[in-house]
């Protein structure tokens, strides 16, 4: 007879080439025991799991989640074994494959230093081109740099539950994707009118227009489930990097590509032209209360 | 002879006001001036504008939706960034010579009468059409490599206070040559001045 706990999802958390940013960001997840509750961790890189790294790279067992993190190099080994044969081992039989972060997503950080050889699982940047093409419909991408503990909590509570994940063209839950990491911003205000900041950290002033923000282009959710349950990148003044998004590393990160004073990018899915014509009236206007701090307020602004 | 609709007669009273403002000034104009020369009475007139001042926003918007639309069909063509410069300082010359009170106003009553704009149609809200389009066509410009990457008003201020410089030049009977014989140098000056180094 079996027991509850013998049904439980068998995990493998393999890395590829990565920093283990993903693998940090996970062990913040506020409920993380209840949710390892629910499976049973075979392999991870620095969480106590049932079976010892060799087992894991001598593909002698198989799992239901198989979890890739970091760039797919193919000729990189792990004891020695092709990390290529080993994650061939494990997709064929898993019934989930999950890329968590931006490098297993689409080749991200590491894919830039060796872009001829590098990839995500799935993707190379935004074209659906990498190893694991034959299993694509098991691969569910969890992009960011780092991915967010919730995100990828979210995904396999999904799974545990037996629930369907819908994703978009780039393999993302669409529930956590579906935003853009502007909405929920706490400058949203400074963005409508236009006003912009000139320092970094600052809770006033949209960072948009100079510090290279990318949130009105980006799919996340960062805004909406925040970071540690209580913050943003944006919301502490710091530009979002698009770290989503398949072209992420991008260069000149801290900076608005401009040309001639106009930015290069537009929120998504706006014409340029009326984006520069709204933007213009909005600038016209000066709103005292935007340009001051927020911390000197009076309530008969 | 069918009657003109409300919209038609707007775009008249329009013209005609172009005509005495640029001509006369705009302080010494008055509406009984206006509603003469379209021969209406100064209580239809009303109708249509509900004082000097409205119609003088009215009119700004007019001419920047006009040329707006112009440079529009510029931008949007093919042609290079060079083909384009001088299409725009080309459009430009030709409204002034046969349309010469719509820059007449701008140039003599707009940018000389601030006080009357101040409400309503400060900064970008009477010139968004116009300043909107020669963003895209500076950004374009970048974008394809042609122009230096610089700031805005740098750019747009070379740009239109040259071809505005010109006109008002042309207006006081002080070029020897018609604007026609100007444009290719004007055309050639800009885009040295503004392509990438």
């Amino acid at each position: 007879m079996h027991s509850k706990q013998d049904k439980k999802p068998s995990i493998i958390w393999f890395q590829g080439l990565t920093c283990n940013g993903n693998t940090h960001s996970f062990l913040n997840l506020e409920n993380l025991e209840k949710l390892l509750d629910k499976f049973e961790l075979l392999s991870h890189p620095t969480l106590p799991s049932t079976q010892d790294f060799k087992t894991i790279t001598d593909c002698t067992l198989i799992c239901d989640i198989f979890i890739f993190e970091g760039t797919y190099d193919p000729l990189m080994k792990r004891n020695n074994v092709l990390v290529s044969n080993i994650i061939e081992h494990y997709s064929k039989y898993a019934k989930y494959i999950i890329a968590a972060g931006s490098c297993a997503s689409f080749g991200g950080i590491f894919r830039s230093s060796a872009p001829q050889r590098n990839s995500g699982i799935l993707f190379v940047e935004q074209e659906k081109s990498g190893p694991l093409l034959s299993y694509e419909r098991k691969v569910i991408n969890i992009s960011g740099c780092p991915l967010h503990p919730q995100w990828l909590s979210y995904t396999l509570n999904m799974i545990e539950k037996g629930n369907n994940i819908e994703i978009d063209s780039l393999h993302r839950p669409i529930e956590l994707y579906s935003n853009l990491a502007h909405h929920g911003c706490t400058k949203n205000e400074y963005f409508e009118w236009k006003v912009d900041t000139e320092n970094f950290g600052e809770k006033e002033g949209c960072l948009f227009y100079k510090q290279g923000c990318r949130a009105p282009m980006t799919h996340a959710s960062c805004n909406k489930i925040l970071w540690n349950e209580v913050s943003s990148k944006t919301r502490v003044g710091t530009p979002c990097f698009g770290c989503t998004e398949p072209n992420f590393p991008r260069s000149n990160l801290f900076s608005t590509k401009t040309n001639m004073s106009i930015p290069e990018d537009v929120p998504l899915g706006v014409p340029k032209r009326n984006y520069l014509t709204i933007t213009g009236i909005a600038k016209t206007f000066h709103i005292k209360r935007l340009e001051g701090k927020l911390i000197d307020y009076k309530t008969t602004d | 002879m069918a009657r003109m609709t409300k919209e038609e007669r707007k775009t008249t009273i329009i013209s005609a006001a172009l005509q005495l403002f640029s001509e006369r000034g705009f302080y010494i104009t008055t509406i009984p001036d206006i509603a003469k020369k379209v021969g209406m009475s100064v209580g239809n007139f009303y109708n249509y504008f509900n004082s000097k001042d409205i119609l003088a926003k009215e009119l700004i918007i007019y001419i920047s939706e006009y040329l707006g639309r112009n440079i529009r069909v510029i931008n949007e063509k093919e042609s290079s960034t060079e083909e384009k410069i001088y299409e725009i300082v080309s459009m430009y010359f030709n409204m002034a010579d046969e349309e010469p009170e719509m820059i007449e106003y701008f140039l003599r009553v707009y940018l000389s009468n601030r006080e009357i704009f101040g409400d309503g149609c400060e900064g970008m809200l009477c010139v968004s059409p116009f300043v909107t389009e020669m963003m895209m066509f500076f950004n374009d410009g970048v974008e394809c490599g042609k122009l230096h990457n610089q700031d805005f008003f740098s750019a747009f201020g070379l740009f239109m206070g040259y071809l505005g410089g010109m006109v008002f030049l042309f207006g006081e009977k002080i070029l020897p040559e018609p604007l026609e014989w100007y444009k290719e140098s004007i055309s050639q000056n800009i885009y040295n001045a503004l392509k990438t180094r």
